[in-house]
C-alpha cells in the first residue's frame, strides 16, 4: 500500500518494521557467539517449563486452598518459602502456575510459529517467482490482510466462533502469514534475477524444481530470522487476546491468562501480573535479540546499519 | 499538478479500492463460514421456530452470495445494519465512540513521532555512542513489553500508589496521559528503530559530505538535508503502524475503561453481538486503509522525484 519505492534495504524494514535490526549490536556486527548466548537462556526456560511440572516439585497449580488468597511473595511481610511468589485469588502458587503456564505459552508461540511461517512462505516463493498476475493477486491480498489488524480479524472470528486455543492459532496463521510473505517475496524476486536461476532455466529444470531446491535455500537466513520473531510476535498476541478474555480460558493456563486474572485484583495483589508480564516481557525481548543478532549472523552487509 | 501525479494518484486510489474490496470480504467470510451466529446467540435450548425466525430477521436464511452482496451494498451506502444487543443503529453506536478513540490514537501517534524520530535521529548522528545503545535499548524494549502489561503497571504505580492520575475513564486532559503514553511506546520503539536505520544510510551519501563540505551547520545538515530524505521510509512505517496501533488501542481502552471504539467491540463480542462486531471491524479496516492512500499520496508532497 504505502510502498513505492523499489525494494531497498531501508524498505524492507519498512515493511517490516519487526526485522529492523538493533543498530548498535549490528554494526559493530556481533560474532556467531551472540546467537548462542541468547538462545541459551531461552534454550533453559523453555526446558524448565516443560520439565518441571512434570517433577512433582511445584505444589499442583489447579489446587485451591481458600485459606491462603492473595498470599505476597516471599521477600514481602507475609510471604513465605511455601508460595515463593505468592498465590492467586484462589490461593493457587503462583510460581507454580506460571511455570505450568508457560508450557502453553511455548507451544503457542511455536506452533502459531509454524501456522504463519509456512504457508507465509510457500506463497511469497510463488508471488515472487511468477511474477504476472499471480504477484498482483498475491500482493492484493498481503496488503488487504495487514488492513486487518489481529484484533480485528480475533473479534470477527470470536463473535461467532467464541475462544478456544483452535480459533486462537487460526487467528496467528491468518495474521502472520502477510509479513512473512511480502519480505519472502522480495527476497525471491532478488534471487530469481541472478545467473544460476537463469542457468538452471537454460538447462531445463522444472520451475518447481527451482524453486524449491535451489530459491529457497537461499532464503534460509530470511526465513529463519523471519521465524524467530514470529514467536515473540504469536507469545504478544496470545497474551493480548487471552488479555482480552478472547484468547486461553480458564481453566487452561497461560502467563496471558495469569496475567488477565491479576488484574481484578491488581491494587491487592500486584505481583500476579506484574510476574506474569514479567516472564512474557523476558521471552519476548530475548527472542527479538535472537533475532536481530541471527539477522546479522545470516547477512553481513545488514549489519552496516 | 501534472498527468504523472494524476496517474500516480489514480493508481495508488484503485489499489486501495480493491485492498479495501478484499478486507471487507475477508471480514464477512470470517464472520459468515465459521458457523451460524444464530446458533450460537440463542444457545442449545432454543425452539426451532426461534431460530428460523431469528434467521429471517438477520437475513441469514438467504443464500451466501445474496448475502454477501447486501452486505456489500450496505456497506458501502454507510448502513452498518443493527446491534443485537442495544437495539440501536450500529454506526449511531460507533459515532458515538469514535471520537473518543481518535482523540487517543492522535495523541500516541503524535507522542511516537515526536519522540521516536528524534531518539532515532540521536542515535543515528552519536553513532557507537551510549547514547545510540541507550535508544537502542530503549526501542527494542518498546517492542517487547506487552502494551496492556505496561498499562497495568502505570495504573499500579501513578493512580495507585502515587495517586498522581486518574485510572480511567475519560475526562480532562489527565485522563488522557497514561492511556496515550501506554499506546505510543510501541510505535514510538519501531519509529525510533527505523528512524535511526534510514538516517545512519542518508548520512553516509556524499551529498552529506558536499553540505558538510559547504560549511553548513551540523544542525541544518542533519536537521535539513537528512532528516528530509530519512523520513519516507519512516513515513511509510508510521501508516502500517496505525495497524498495530489500532490492535493496542482494544487493549489500551479495556486496561483504561477508555469510553472508545475498542472496549465497544469487546462488549460485542462478549454478548455474541456479531453485527456491531463486524461494524467495528468494517470501520477499523476502511481507516487504516484510508490513512495508507493518505501516506501514498504524501509521498508526492515528501518526494519531489515522483512529481516529474
Amino acid at each position: 500500500m504505502a510502498t513505492t519505492t523499489d525494494s531497498t534495504a531501508a524498505e524492507l524494514t519498512a515493511v517490516t518494521p519487526a526485522i529492523a535490526p538493533s543498530p548498535g549490536a549490528l554494526r559493530r556486527g556481533r560474532r556467531p557467539r551472540a546467537v548462542l548466548w541468547l538462545a541459551l537462556p531461552l534454550a533453559f526456560i523453555a526446558l524448565i517449563v516443560l520439565i518441571v511440572p512434570a517433577l512433582g516439585i511445584l505444589p499442583d497449580p489447579h489446587r485451591q486452598h481458600l485459606d491462603e488468597t492473595l498470599l505476597p511473595p516471599f521477600f514481602l511481610d507475609g510471604g513465605s518459602m511455601s508460595h515463593p511468589l505468592g498465590t492467586d485469588k484462589l490461593g493457587r502458587d503462583l510460581l507454580s502456575r506460571l511455570v505450568t503456564g508457560g508450557r502453553l505459552t511455548f507451544l503457542i508461540g511455536i506452533v502459531g510459529t509454524i501456522v504463519a511461517i509456512v504457508p507465509g512462505t510457500l506463497i511469497g516463493l510463488l508471488a515472487g517467482y511468477k511474477r504476472g498476475w499471480v504477484d498482483t493477486v498475491v500482493s492484493r491480498f498481503i496488503e488487504a490482510q495487514l488492513a486487518l489488524p489481529f484484533v480485528l480479524i480475533a473479534l470477527a472470528i470470536i463473535a461467532n466462533r467464541g475462544s478456544s486455543l483452535g480459533v486462537l492459532i487460526v487467528v496467528l496463521a491468518l495474521t502472520g502469514w502477510a509479513p512473512c510473505a511480502r519480505v519472502v517475496r522480495a527476497e525471491t524476486m532478488a534471487v530469481r534475477e541472478r545467473q544460476f536461476v537463469l542457468g538452471l532455466r537454460a538447462a531445463g529444470a522444472s520451475s518447481a524444481r527451482i524453486v524449491l531446491r535451489h530459491v529457497l535455500p537461499n532464503l534460509t537466513g530470511v526465513i529463519v530470522v523471519l521465524a524467530t520473531l514470529q514467536v515473540g510476535t504469536a507469545i504478544l498476541i496470545e497474551s493480548a487476546l487471552s488479555f482480552l478474555n478472547l484468547g486461553i480460558q480458564p481453566p487452561d493456563i497461560s502467563w496471558g491468562q495469569i496475567l488477565a486474572s491479576g488484574r481484578e485484583v491488581l491494587t491487592q495483589a500486584w505481583w500476579i501480573s506484574t510476574f506474569a508480564g514479567v516472564a512474557i516481557t523476558v521471552v519476548v525481548l530475548l527472542v527479538n535479540l535472537l533475532g536481530d543478532a541471527l539477522l546479522s549472523h545470516y547477512d553481513p552487509k545488514k549489519r552496516k546499519f | 499538478m501534472n498527468s504523472n501525479m494524476a496517474l500516480f494518484g489514480a493508481r495508488k486510489l484503485g489499489a486501495a479500492l480493491v485492498t479495501l474490496l478484499l478486507a471487507l470480504t475477508a471480514a464477512f467470510a470470517l464472520g459468515h463460514l465459521s458457523g451460524d451466529p444464530v446458533y450460537n446467540i440463542l444457545g442449545p435450548l432454543a425452539e426451532r421456530e426461534q431460530i428460523t425466525q431469528m434467521q429471517q430477521e438477520l437475513g441469514l436464511d438467504k443464500p451466501l452470495v445474496e448475502q454477501y452482496t447486501t452486505y456489500l451494498g450496505d456497506t458501502v451506502r454507510g448502513e452498518l445494519g443493527d446491534s443485537l444487543q442495544y437495539f440501536r443503529s450500529n454506526s449511531e453506536l460507533i459515532r458515538s465512540r469514535l471520537p473518543q478513540s481518535l482523540q487517543l490514537l492522535g495523541v500516541a501517534m503524535i507522542l511516537a513521532i515526536l519522540i521516536g524520530v528524534p531518539l532515532g535521529t540521536l542515535a543515528a548522528v552519536k553513532e557507537g555512542t551510549w547514547w545510540d545503545r541507550a535508544a537502542s535499548t530503549v526501542a527494542l524494549l518498546g517492542q517487547s513489553v506487552p502494551v496492556f502489561w505496561l498499562g497495568l503497571m502505570l495504573i499500579l504505580i501513578f493512580a495507585v500508589r502515587l495517586r498522581l492520575l486518574p485510572s480511567g475513564q475519560s475526562g480532562g486532559i489527565d485522563h488522557l496521559v497514561l492511556p496515550a503514553i501506554t499506546l505510543s511506546l510501541l510505535p514510538l520503539a519501531h519509529i525510533a528503530r527505523l528512524t535511526r536505520a534510514s538516517m545512519a544510510e542518508v548520512l553516509a551519501e556524499p551529498y552529506i559530505d558536499a553540505a558538510r563540505a559547504r560549511g553548513l551547520s551540523a544542525r541544518r545538515v542533519v536537521g535539513w538535508h537528512a532528516l528530509r530524505n530519512a523520513a519516507l521510509p519512516v513515513l511509510t512505517v508510521t501508516a502500517l503502524q496505525t495497524g498495530v496501533l489500532l490492535s493496542g488501542a482494544v487493549a489500551v481502552e479495556y486496561v483504561y475503561s477508555w469510553p472508545g471504539l475498542g472496549t465497544l467491540a469487546l462488549e460485542a463480542v462478549q454478548f455474541r453481538d456479531f453485527t456491531l462486531a463486524q461494524a467495528v471491524v468494517i470501520v477499523g479496516a476502511v481507516t487504516f486503509v484510508l490513512l495508507n492512500l493518505l501516506v501514498d499520496l504524501l509521498y508526492v508532497v515528501v518526494d519531489p522525484r515522483l512529481r516529474t
